[in-house]
């Protein structure tokens, strides 16, 4: 992900302290303040706030960094450098240093209001005015909506009126977004109208976490930078892939927003499918934002839903049970969630991809709460050998070989193949090699959200999906989705269990079993 | 776990790390480099430390040589050190005796295999780094100018004299920050440099570099002027616009001011020597950069001792 691209950021071939060689000067973001909307919130406070204390202590953001906070509290700037200063304390993933502090905390403000509230963005427009004066942010700002998608038209209308989204020579304001994009293909057209009205698409980033993470950028130099992996990364070697996306825990506090959603729409429309877009797409040109784009929807746009829904897709609701020794509820028993709800806690999908590389190799994608354990992993399962010189006895405990990629936790790799038993018989067991992520590099890799802010600041696209792969995610989900909500309620699965019978049965008819993660 | 060995050899310290591995329970390994560590008794501790610390960055077998006096009868000791929190595997070696003088000899059956090798100096380095036998094994070769225990000026002279592809000096990695800050201060203000300062403490191998640099990137001439320290306390760089200005009095925060822009604080602390390390070991292909302004340096003395003469 090379070759900064437009943007304000001035051309490093003009600066002669610059060099493409000298790979010790960090990126560093130029003059910029960023705005974050719904301040309060977890998300702001658990990851935004230490995301940015973090870039500073790792010297990538500029001097003169300005965070403003909007929400609908009486706070003065104190009271939002305490709230921030206590986020950072807790969830910060670097050491709290004094003078990082200092150098931070002079940026920061605070503007109460409401988003309908035209006295308050007026105040934001002359706090922004002030911090270019006072701070020298040279009229660049970055706008994060980390708000509920209904507020949207809202806080964009608000700021086309106020004139904060005006670029003028030289400077930029962008806007970032957090999934969901949409609940379905509809509302995310109607969402992308709002923003895109008001912003041109270059200045609209979309955050999916996902990709910020250092094991998904990974598979792409796994795949691309090496040559054991490519000539088997086909249909004549590949027997299917597995990619799951799974969690322990219920919906917690996330009933409002959850229920009505469910798995499929939460995850398996950004995260999986972007995940199996890098896994499946065909080499890019180069790693520009432009190349990669063209490949992920060139793969997203290939990829099939099964003839049969009912067939080839699964879904499940937790139900009261024992997960990791603890009692905990049914879905419909938590909080705020009706008794009939119909929202599956767990989706799984049998998708193929109609090309020459992937023809009839299918993947399986899953997704659910209150699963065995958390874990999100792509399993690329290989077929087995054509003929085995062995007795039967002697493989009898031969599986398939596989590729793990490991996307969290436990980062890593792990490629498993048939060994010899130790022994005078012969005999053959699957063996497991690992590469684990934190072993061999870096102890504390950055955190998904310290690239991407940075990398919205230095206006590089590469890792945020674009308004088309959106549409094309839900153009594959959407008929699943609709299926669904014709056939009654999901069939319940014990928690802390992987799911329904019915996920298994699905791939039981493929001859096929999950992988127990 | 501490594994003691006296009278011992490469052979049998290696042997004796796969069964400390074994014995832990993970016989496979996930190191990525070999790291030696020649060093005198006196700082074995410090360094070692600083290596086990840049080694939870970067996974590695530090190999620490001490070497005694060479009379007397061949002694091989050896202290290993393997799990308990620490990344890596950990071997420190006393060599006294002949072999003192053949330490290449017990480190190059410890190297792990194919992974690079890398050599650090903490204090007192070889004239020519390359050319020490030890030097020879590795692929980078870290010296360190001002920690030389004497002559830190004639030191980095030296140095930059017998350079070669994989050399660099803790000196340079010190100045990235200060790097960083003043390629960004560029990129904001991208008016051509006329002229450029370095303040420093007198003896400052790093604020010679950062002049060096400076005066090869922006063709300039650099002036270098004593403070009192701590390190590097300014850098200013003169444009038609105005100055830029980068002043760190107490070695932590600086205060970064440019044409027509209020001044702002920003963080700019002197590290630790194990983040140095750990600096150095993310890439181990020669830098060119450090050779350019090796070489500048190397012009402006000679221009110096020229005018001089």
């Amino acid at each position: 992900m090379t070759a900064p691209s437009t943007g304000s950021r001035s051309n490093p071939a003009r600066n002669p302290l610059r060099d493409p060689q000298d790979r010790r000067l960090p990126r560093l973001a130029g003059p910029c303040g960023l705005v974050i909307f719904g301040v309060t919130g977890d998300l702001a406070r658990k990851k935004l706030m230490p995301a940015v204390y973090d870039l500073a202590n790792r010297g990538l953001l500029p001097p003169g960094f300005a965070l403003v906070g909007f929400a609908r509290r009486d706070w003065a700037n104190q009271d939002f450098a305490r709230i921030v200063h206590d986020a950072v304390k807790e969830h910060a993933r670097t050491p709290f240093r004094e003078e990082v502090w200092d150098q931070l905390c002079e940026g920061f403000r605070f503007v109460s209001g409401d988003f309908a509230d035209d006295a308050a963005f007026d105040r934001l427009r002359q706090v922004i005015a002030e911090l270019d004066d006072v701070r020298g942010t040279r009229a660049n700002h970055a706008f994060y909506l980390s708000i509920p998608p209904r507020f949207f038209p809202d806080v964009v209308g608000q700021l086309k009126e106020h004139g904060l989204a005006e670029q003028h020579d030289g400077s930029w304001r962008r806007v970032v977004v957090e999934k969901p994009f949409g609940s379905d293909l509809e509302s995310a057209r109607r969402l992308n109208a709002v923003v895109s009205e008001v912003f041109p698409p270059e200045s609209v980033f979309r955050i999916d976490h996902y990709l910020g993470k250092e094991t998904v950028q990974n598979i792409l130099a796994m795949r691309f930078a090496n040559s054991m992996f490519e000539p088997v990364w086909n249909s004549n070697y590949v027997d299917s892939v597995q990619i799951t996306m799974a969690e322990d825990i219920g919906i917690g506090g996330r009933a409002g927003y959850y229920d009505g959603i469910g798995a499929a729409r939460d995850v398996i429309q950004n995260h999986l499918l972007q995940l199996m877009a890098l896994i499946a797409m065909e080499e890019p040109t180069s790693f520009d934002a432009q190349s990669l784009r063209i490949e992920k929807q060139k793969v997203l746009a290939a990829i099939e839903r099964p003839r049969r829904l009912d067939l080839g897709t699964a879904r499940g609701q937790y139900a009261a049970g024992w997960a990791g020794g603890v009692k905990v509820q049914g879905y419909t028993e938590e909080e705020d969630i009706p008794d009939d709800s119909r929202t599956e806690t767990y989706a799984a999908l049998r998708l193929t991809v109609a090309t020459r590389r992937w023809a009839g190799v299918p993947f399986y994608l899953r997704a659910g709460k209150r699963l065995g354990r958390r874990v999100t992993e792509v399993a690329v399962i290989f077929k087995r050998a054509p003929h085995l010189p062995f007795t039967e006895t002697a493989t009898e405990e031969l599986g398939h070989n596989a590729l793990v990629i490991r996307v969290q936790p436990d980062e890593g790799v792990t490629l498993r193949f048939g060994s010899k038993v130790p022994g005078t018989a012969m005999e053959i067991r699957d063996v497991n090699m690992d590469f684990a992520y934190g072993g061999s590099f870096v102890e504390s890799s950055p955190e998904a959200y310290e690239r991407l802010i940075l990398d919205v600041l230095l206006g590089e696209p590469p890792l945020f999906p674009q308004y088309q792969e959106v549409e094309l995610s839900w153009q594959i989900l959407d008929p699943i989705v609709e299926y669904w909500a014709r056939k009654g309620r999901p069939e319940p699965y014990p928690a802390g269990t992987w799911g329904p019978e019915s996920a298994d049965r699905m791939l039981g008819r493929d001859g096929r079993a999950w992988r127990r993660s | 776990m501490t594994i003691t060995l006296t009278d011992t050899d490469a052979s049998a310290i290696a042997s004796e790390l796969l069964l400390a591995r074994r014995r832990a329970g993970s016989p496979s390994m996930g190191m990525v480099l070999t790291l030696v560590v020649d060093v005198a008794e006196a700082e074995a501790d410090d360094a070692m430390r600083a290596a086990a610390a840049a080694s939870t960055e970067h996974p590695a077998r530090v190999l620490g040589v001490i070497r005694g006096s060479v009379r007397g009868t061949d002694r091989i000791a050896a202290e290993i050190r393997i799990g308990s929190g620490a990344t890596g595997e950990t071997v420190l070696l006393r060599l006294g005796g002949e072999v003192a003088e053949h330490a290449e000899s017990v480190v190059l059956p410890l190297l792990l295999p194919d992974s690079p090798v890398v050599i650090w100096w903490p204090t007192k380095s070889p004239d020519d780094p390359v050319a020490d036998p030890l030097g020879s094994l590795a692929q980078r070769r870290i010296t360190d100018a001002a920690a030389a225990p004497r002559g830190k000026a004639a030191a980095l002279w030296t140095q930059c004299e017998h350079y070669a592809d994989g050399n660099t000096d803790l000196a340079w990695t010190r100045i990235t920050g200060w790097r960083a800050l003043l390629a960004a201060a560029l990129d904001q203000f991208p008016a051509k440099v006329t002229a450029g300062q370095v303040s420093a403490e007198r003896v400052s191998p790093s604020a010679d570099l950062l002049g060096a640099w400076l005066a090869d990137r922006l063709k300039i001439d650099v002036d270098r002027t004593t403070s009192r320290g701590p390190g590097i306390t300014s850098v200013s760089l003169s444009t038609r616009d105005g100055e830029i200005a980068i002043n760190r009095p107490d070695g932590r925060l600086a205060l970064f001011s440019g044409p027509g822009q209020p001044d702002r604080p920003v963080a700019l602390k002197r590290r630790e020597t194990a983040e140095l390390l750990a600096e150095e070991l993310r890439r181990l292909d020669p830098d060119d950069i450090y050779e350019a302004t090796v070489k500048s340096l190397l012009r402006i003395h000679k221009r110096a001792a020229e005018s001089r003469a």
